[in-house]
């Protein structure tokens, strides 16, 4: 049996990260946390998580980077607004977990043929290329990307919607898509200058 | 009464039974509506989540298309409705945002002066046109019909102030007008998993699955959705996330076939050949008739 210090010392924080996340846009009101835990009750997810919001946000503006980044959690969350509407101190604890997740994925801290990290690339690739969703294409890509075993087993469902009129063939798009290229170059620009 | 529409992706997809039926709604109750010129994808919460800024640009250039037409500008989907409402409210809080948006919607010619108004069919049908206005215009009562009311979580949290944030009850009121009974649903703003069944499906299941057990616990015929994503995941999920259980098949609507069908519109105009759990045994059950 190996045997572990479960317990952490002061020094294993990452001071940078406590000032990034309090730093961050959401985050600024981290400090007031109270630790009452109506989040995690109010949580639909938190049943299913390593970190309940409550814990969450004490490590995180204590700078345990790696806990917080590698945990589950911040995967589970559907971004349901639960939590905030709870928060006696209006922190904005669903926009934390959206810069939770950005940083993870900016940092690689995720399981391989993770489907979230790359459902978002193919959603973001095609917003850049059509300027909108189609969603039949968007799931195709996604399975295509995740495990071509698990499309077989939804080709029943597929042919169901298809049928149903649900799965679009042709792929929507804006007219003027340069617009949409501009203004992501544009984003990225500002980005990069403003360094956030 | 004349506003913009913002379909978004998935009403023109997935949820497009949502567009015919709210439309016709629309029609019906001398609403009119005109579709937002050369609209793009608002984002979403899969933009939101992992590249923040990016989402309020996106978002910022549907606001300004929609500022030049001095209308309101109605957002059925939750989750556009949340993504613009959201953008609003940060380009305000947030000199950063407001200067990363305003930049990228000069880079094409266009302006964000947060001169627009951001609003929900909800609020629009419980609000501009009122409860009696429709119970004015119902042709065919949905009598007898119980429903049990699904806002899900995006359309009054966090932000939105036309309804109560945990016990909403605009669609309640406009389906009684409509002659349907509401059923007690506990859960109408707890949240059915989003795009989790694809990517962490026993997860999904399991949120799909408590949504439909309580709505059959409280023996509703119907569950009436407002959000293309809660529908799509109650409906065409229901088969596998209720296997072994005995919750009956539950049609899975959106409000506005419903109250299409209470307003005189035969199934194909509502689109209710789109839902995968049918409603016409309900109907018959129920000894309700289409047109």
């Amino acid at each position: 049996m190996e045997i572990k210090r479960i317990v952490k010392f002061e020094a294993e924080r990452d001071p940078a990260f406590a000032q990034w996340i309090s730093h961050t846009v959401g985050g600024e009101r981290i400090r007031h946390c109270l630790q009452c835990g109506l989040c995690s009750g109010s949580c639909p997810l938190s049943l299913y998580m390593d970190y309940t919001p409550r814990r969450l946000m004490h490590l995180s503006r204590e700078g345990f980077k790696e806990e917080v980044l590698s945990s589950f959690s911040i995967w589970l969350c559907t971004c349901c607004y639960a939590c905030m509407v709870e928060c006696p101190k209006k922190i904005n604890i669903t926009h934390l977990m959206y810069a939770l997740k950005e940083r993870a994925i900016e940092e690689k801290f995720y399981p391989k043929r993770f489907a979230i990290p790359i459902m978002a690339r193919e959603f973001s690739k095609m917003v850049r290329a059509n300027g909108r969703i189609t969603e039949s294409w968007l799931i195709l890509r996604v399975f295509l990307r995740t495990g071509v075993l698990r499309l077989l087993g939804m080709s029943r469902l597929g042919l169901k919607l298809f049928r149903a009129g649900r799965m679009s063939v042709w792929p929507e798009k804006v007219s003027r898509r340069h617009e949409i290229t501009s203004l992501l170059d544009s984003v990225a620009a500002t980005k990069k200058e403003l360094a956030l | 009464m004349r506003y913009l529409y913002y379909p978004g992706c998935s009403l023109k997809g997935t949820g497009r039974a949502y567009e015919e039926s709210l439309l016709a709604v629309f029609r019906a109750l001398d609403v009119e509506v005109e579709e937002l010129a050369d609209w793009n994808c608002c984002g979403a919460t899969t933009y939101m989540s992992v590249d923040e800024l990016t989402s309020y640009a996106l978002a910022g250039r549907n606001l300004a298309l929609a500022e030049r037409q001095q209308m309101d500008v109605i957002a059925p989907c939750a989750a556009c409705y949340l993504v613009l409402s959201k953008t609003q409210r940060y380009i305000r809080d947030y000199p950063d945002i407001k200067l990363i948006v305003s930049r990228a919607l000069a880079a094409i010619g266009l302006e964000y002066k947060d001169r627009v108004k951001v609003r929900h069919p909800l609020d629009v049908l419980y609000h501009d046109v009122g409860v009696k206005a429709v119970a004015a215009r119902v042709k065919r009562p949905l009598k007898g019909l119980k429903v049990a009311p699904y806002y899900g979580c995006q359309i009054v949290r966090p932000y939105a102030t036309f309804d109560d944030q945990r016990n909403p009850i605009s669609m309640d009121r406009l389906l009684e007008a409509c002659g349907a009974s509401i059923v007690y649903y506990p859960l109408k703003t707890r949240c059915c998993g989003g795009s989790q069944k694809g990517t962490l499906p026993e997860v999904g299941l399991d949120l799909i699955r408590y949504l439909l057990v309580e709505a059959h616990k409280e023996h509703a015929d119907v569950l009436a959705t407002v959000c293309p994503l809660c529908q799509f995941n109650l409906d065409v999920f229901q088969e596998e996330a209720t296997n072994r259980h005995e919750a009956l098949p539950i049609p899975v609507l959106y409000f506005s076939q419903l109250m299409g069908l209470a307003l005189g519109f035969g199934p194909k105009e509502l689109g209710l050949q789109r839902c995968l759990v049918p409603l016409g045994p309900v109907l018959a059950r129920k000894e309700l008739a289409y047109a």
